[in-house]
C-alpha cells in the first residue's frame, strides 16, 4: 500500500512534468492545467492495481479454499460437510501457524499444499500488480500530450468514485433487507405466517429435548407489537403537545435572544444516550407511578408500560419541537401580517392561519418521531419489563418488538432454531412497518415544500 | 415645513363634511432601533376618495402607511412618535387596542397573500374571529357582498370552497382585498396593491379602487406614477423620509411646488 502511495506521488509529478513540457513556451496553450495531468496519470498507475490487490482481497481466500478443497484426497472429500470444514480449518490452522484441534497424515499434506499454493498466488498478484502499474504509467504517459484532455478524464473518474460510494449504501441497506428476508423465510418455513402475525401467546422458550415440559414455544406477535404500540402511543401524548407546544413558543412567542438559549438546550435533550433515559424511568419515574398509583388504590409494577412511554416521550420532545419550529418558520410573514391586519390576535393568527398552513410539516415531523419511538429498545428494555403480556392496562409491564430481538438474540443462541429466527421475522416486520412511516412522511414534507417554495 | 392637504373646516354643509379629514398625522416621527425613518410628517387625508403615497424606495412611504394601522407595532424594533388620528381619535392613544383597530383599519400587502384555506374561509376568516355573522346564512351573505365588491363573485361563485391559494395573482389579489372589506374596515391601506401583477390583472384592480372610493377611505403606495395619477384624487410625495409635498393629484402631476417632486415626477431621480 505504501509503495502504492509512492508511485502515485511519481506519477502525479512525472504526467505534470510531461504535460509542462509538451507546451513548450507557452503553458496557456494546455487543454488542461498541469496538475489534471499529474493527477490522470497517478490514478492510471495505481487504480487498476489497487482494483485488483481489493479483489484478491475479498476473494483470495475462497478460491485458495476452492483449490483445496479439490485436490484433497477422495475419502475426505466423502465426509459430510461439517468434517470436511473442520478438516479446512485445521489445515489453515497447520499452515499459517495457528492451533489445529488435531494432525494427521492427511492433515499435513493439506496444510503443506496450502502454504505453497497460497505463496505462489502472493508472488502471481505481486508481479500482477508491478505489471499493471507499470503498464498503466506507460499507457497514461503516452497519452499525455498539449491537447490531452486529462481534466475532463479526471472528472469522468471523479463521477465513478461518487457513484460507487453512494452504490455502497444502497448495496448495504439491499444486503441488510435480503438477509432479513432470507432468514425471516426460514422461519416462516418452520411456524405459519398466520399464526405469527396474529396470535395471542408470545412464548419463544423451545423444548431442547423432548422431555422438557412447558417449553412449547409459540410465536404469536400481536402481544409484541400491541406493547410497541402502546409505548409509542404514551409516548405520542406526551411528545406530540409538549413538543408542539415549545415550538409554537419558540417560534412565534420567544424573542430571538431567548429562541437562540433555548432551542440548543431542548436539542440537547436529544443528545441524552438513551440508556440515561432508562435509568431515568427505572429508578425515578417507575416507583413514582408505582406510588401514586398505589396512593389513589391501584396496583402497578415498577416496570410499567406508561413510565416507558412517559419517558420516551421527552426524550422524543426535541424531534417533534425542532421540526416542527423549522416547518413553522419556513410559513411566510406575509401570512401573519394578513391575519394580523384582519385585526386577529397573535393566539389566533398561530391557530387559524400559521398551524394550518405548517400542518402537513407538522405530521411529518410526527411521524418521524413516531418512527424512533417504535424502534428505541434501551429504555424499554430498562423501564417496561420483558414480559409479553397483551394488555391495554399502562400500569402493567409489557414488552416491545425490539426488547424481544435483543433477548433473542444475545447470550449464547444456536442460530437455525425457530426461537432465533423469530427474531428476523420481528426485525422484518418491524422494518415493514417503520419504512412506510417514514416514506409517508416524507411524502408529506414533500407535498408541503411544493406549496411554498 | 406645514404641507397639510385641505385642513378642516368647521361647517355643518354636507358636502364639505365629507371632506373632513379621515385620517390626520400630527408631527409623526419613526425609528428603527436608532435610525430615524420618518421626520415630522403632517398630513390630512381625505375620506371616500384615495390617496396615494409616491417616492423612491425606502423613502419612508410604507413605514407611514403601516403606522396607520399600527402594523409596525409586530416589529420589536420600530418606535413611533407624534399623533395619527382616525376620525380625531388618536389610534396610538393607551386605551386603543390595536387588534380591533386593525379590523377598521384593512390592509393589503404587495404580494397576495391569501390564506391556505378555501376561498370562502378567507373571506368569512376577519367575519369568524369578530363575531360579525351571528348564523352561517349571514355569515355567507357577507362572503357573497364582499366577493361581489371585489369583483370576484362571478369568477369563484361555483368554486367557494377551493383553496385560494389555487388562484391567479390577480385574483388571489382581489381575494385578499374582498378579505379586507369584509370586516367592514373604513379605511383601507394598500401598499403597492399591483406591484406583483400583469398589467390586465392591474387594470382589474385599479377599477376595483375606484369603485371601492365611494365607500372607503383608500389610502394606496405605488410605485408607478401613472397609476397614482389613473386613480388617486390626492398624492403625496415624500423623500428620504419627509413629506415633501402633498395635494389633489392634478396639482401635483401638473404643478408641483416642490424641485425635487418636479425632479421625480418627470423621472430625474428614484
Amino acid at each position: 500500500m505504501a509503495a502504492l502511495v509512492v508511485v502515485m506521488l511519481l506519477a502525479w509529478f512525472n504526467g505534470r512534468t510531461k504535460a509542462v513540457a509538451s507546451a513548450g513556451a507557452h503553458p496557456s496553450t494546455l487543454h488542461s492545467l498541469p496538475g489534471y495531468s499529474g493527477t490522470y496519470l497517478a490514478i492510471w498507475s495505481v487504480l487498476p492495481a489497487f482494483i485488483l490487490l481489493a479483489l484478491f482481497g475479498l476473494f483470495g481466500d475462497l478460491l485458495l479454499n476452492l483449490q483445496i478443497r479439490h485436490s484433497l484426497p477422495a475419502d475426505i472429500r466423502a465426509l459430510p460437510a461439517e468434517q470436511v470444514e473442520l478438516f479446512m480449518r485445521n489445515a489453515r490452522a497447520l499452515a499459517f501457524g495457528g492451533t489445529a484441534s488435531e494432525t494427521s497424515a492427511a492433515l499435513q499434506e493439506a496444510a503443506r499444499a496450502y502454504a505453497s499454493l497460497s505463496r505462489t498466488s502472493n508472488f502471481v498478484v505481486i508481479g500482477a500488480v508491478i505489471l499493471l502499474t507499470i503498464g498503466g504509467f506507460l499507457f497514461a504517459r503516452g497519452r499525455i500530450g498539449k491537447n490531452f484532455r486529462a481534466r475532463n478524464h479526471v472528472e469522468a473518474v471523479i463521477f465513478g468514485v461518487l457513484v460507487v460510494c453512494s452504490a455502497i449504501a444502497i448495496l448495504t441497506t439491499l444486503g441488510i433487507v435480503l438477509s432479513l428476508l432470507t432468514e425471516s423465510l426460514r422461519f416462516f418455513s418452520e411456524i405459519n405466517t398466520l399464526d405469527f402475525l396474529f396470535g395471542l401467546k408470545w412464548s419463544p422458550q423451545t423444548a431442547l429435548r423432548a422431555d422438557q415440559v412447558g417449553q412449547s414455544g409459540s410465536f404469536g406477535a400481536v402481544p409484541l407489537f400491541a406493547g410497541t404500540f402502546l409505548i409509542t402511543f404514551i409516548a405520542m401524548v406526551v411528545a406530540a403537545p409538549v413538543g408542539l407546544y415549545s415550538a409554537i413558543y419558540l417560534s412565534e412567542y420567544a424573542k430571538p435572544a431567548t429562541r437562540r438559549i433555548v432551542k440548543p438546550i431542548l436539542e440537547i435533550l436529544a443528545g441524552v444516550p438513551t440508556v440515561v433515559y432508562g435509568f431515568f424511568a427505572l429508578l425515578t419515574i417507575g416507583p413514582f407511578i408505582r406510588h401514586a398509583a398505589e396512593a389513589v388504590g391501584l396496583s402497578a409494577q415498577t416496570q410499567s408500560a406508561l413510565s416507558a412511554g412517559l419517558v420516551m416521550g421527552i426524550m422524543i420532545i426535541p424531534f417533534v419541537s425542532s421540526l416542527s419550529d423549522d416547518v413553522i418558520n419556513a410559513v411566510p410573514q406575509a401570512l401573519r401580517d394578513g391575519s394580523y391586519a384582519m385585526g386577529a390576535t397573535q393566539a389566533e393568527t398561530v391557530r387559524n392561519v400559521v398551524f394550518p398552513a405548517a400542518l402537513p410539516g407538522i405530521m411529518g415531523a410526527l411521524l418521524l418521531a413516531i418512527s424512533r419511538a417504535i424502534g428505541e429498545t434501551m429504555i424499554v428494555v430498562m423501564a417496561a419489563g420483558q414480559s409479553a403480556n397483551l394488555t391495554a392496562n399502562p400500569l402493567e409491564p409489557v414488552t416491545t418488538v425490539t426488547v424481544q430481538i435483543v433477548t433473542l438474540l444475545t447470550g449464547d443462541q444456536e442460530f437455525d432454531s425457530a426461537k432465533t429466527l423469530s427474531a428476523f421475522a420481528l426485525g422484518l416486520v418491524l422494518f415493514i412497518i417503520t419504512l412506510g412511516l417514514n416514506i409517508i412522511s416524507l411524502r408529506v414534507v414533500r407535498k408541503y415544500r411544493e406549496r411554498y417554495d | 415645513m406645514d404641507t397639510s392637504v385641505s385642513p378642516a373646516t368647521q361647517t355643518t354643509d354636507t358636502q364639505t363634511a365629507q371632506q373632513a379629514p379621515k385620517v390626520q398625522a400630527r408631527k409623526v416621527n419613526v425609528f428603527y432601533g436608532n435610525k430615524q425613518a420618518l421626520f415630522d410628517v403632517n398630513l390630512d387625508i381625505p375620506d371616500r376618495s384615495v390617496t396615494s403615497f409616491i417616492g423612491p424606495s425606502g423613502c419612508g412611504k410604507s413605514t407611514f402607511l403601516r403606522c396607520i394601522n399600527r402594523m409596525n407595532d409586530t416589529i420589536d424594533i420600530c418606535r413611533v412618535e407624534g399623533d395619527i388620528l382616525l376620525d380625531g381619535k388618536d389610534v396610538y392613544a393607551r386605551d386603543v387596542d390595536p387588534v380591533i383597530l386593525r379590523a377598521s383599519v384593512g390592509m393589503v400587502f404587495q404580494k397576495p397573500n391569501p390564506f391556505p384555506k378555501s376561498i370562502f374561509d378567507n373571506v368569512a376568516y376577519g367575519p369568524r374571529i369578530h363575531g360579525l355573522a351571528s348564523n352561517p346564512e349571514e355569515l355567507s351573505e357577507i362572503v357573497e357582498t364582499s366577493l361581489r365588491r371585489a369583483g370576484l363573485w362571478t369568477e369563484v361563485a361555483d368554486r367557494l370552497d377551493e383553496p385560494g391559494t389555487g388562484l391567479s395573482g390577480g385574483q388571489q389579489q382581489r381575494l385578499v382585498i374582498a378579505r379586507a372589506i369584509a370586516v367592514r374596515p373604513e379605511v383601507i391601506l394598500m401598499d403597492e396593491p399591483c406591484s406583483a401583477l400583469d398589467p390586465i390583472a392591474t387594470a382589474r384592480i385599479e377599477e376595483l379602487i375606484d369603485d371601492l372610493r365611494n365607500n372607503y377611505c383608500i389610502i394606496m403606495v405605488t410605485h408607478s406614477m401613472a397609476q397614482a395619477a389613473r386613480v388617486s384624487q390626492h398624492t403625496a410625495f415624500f423623500h428620504l423620509g419627509k413629506l415633501v409635498e402633498a395635494g389633489p393629484t392634478e396639482q401635483i402631476f401638473t404643478n408641483p411646488n416642490d424641485k425635487r417632486t418636479q425632479d421625480y415626477i418627470t423621472g430625474r431621480f428614484g
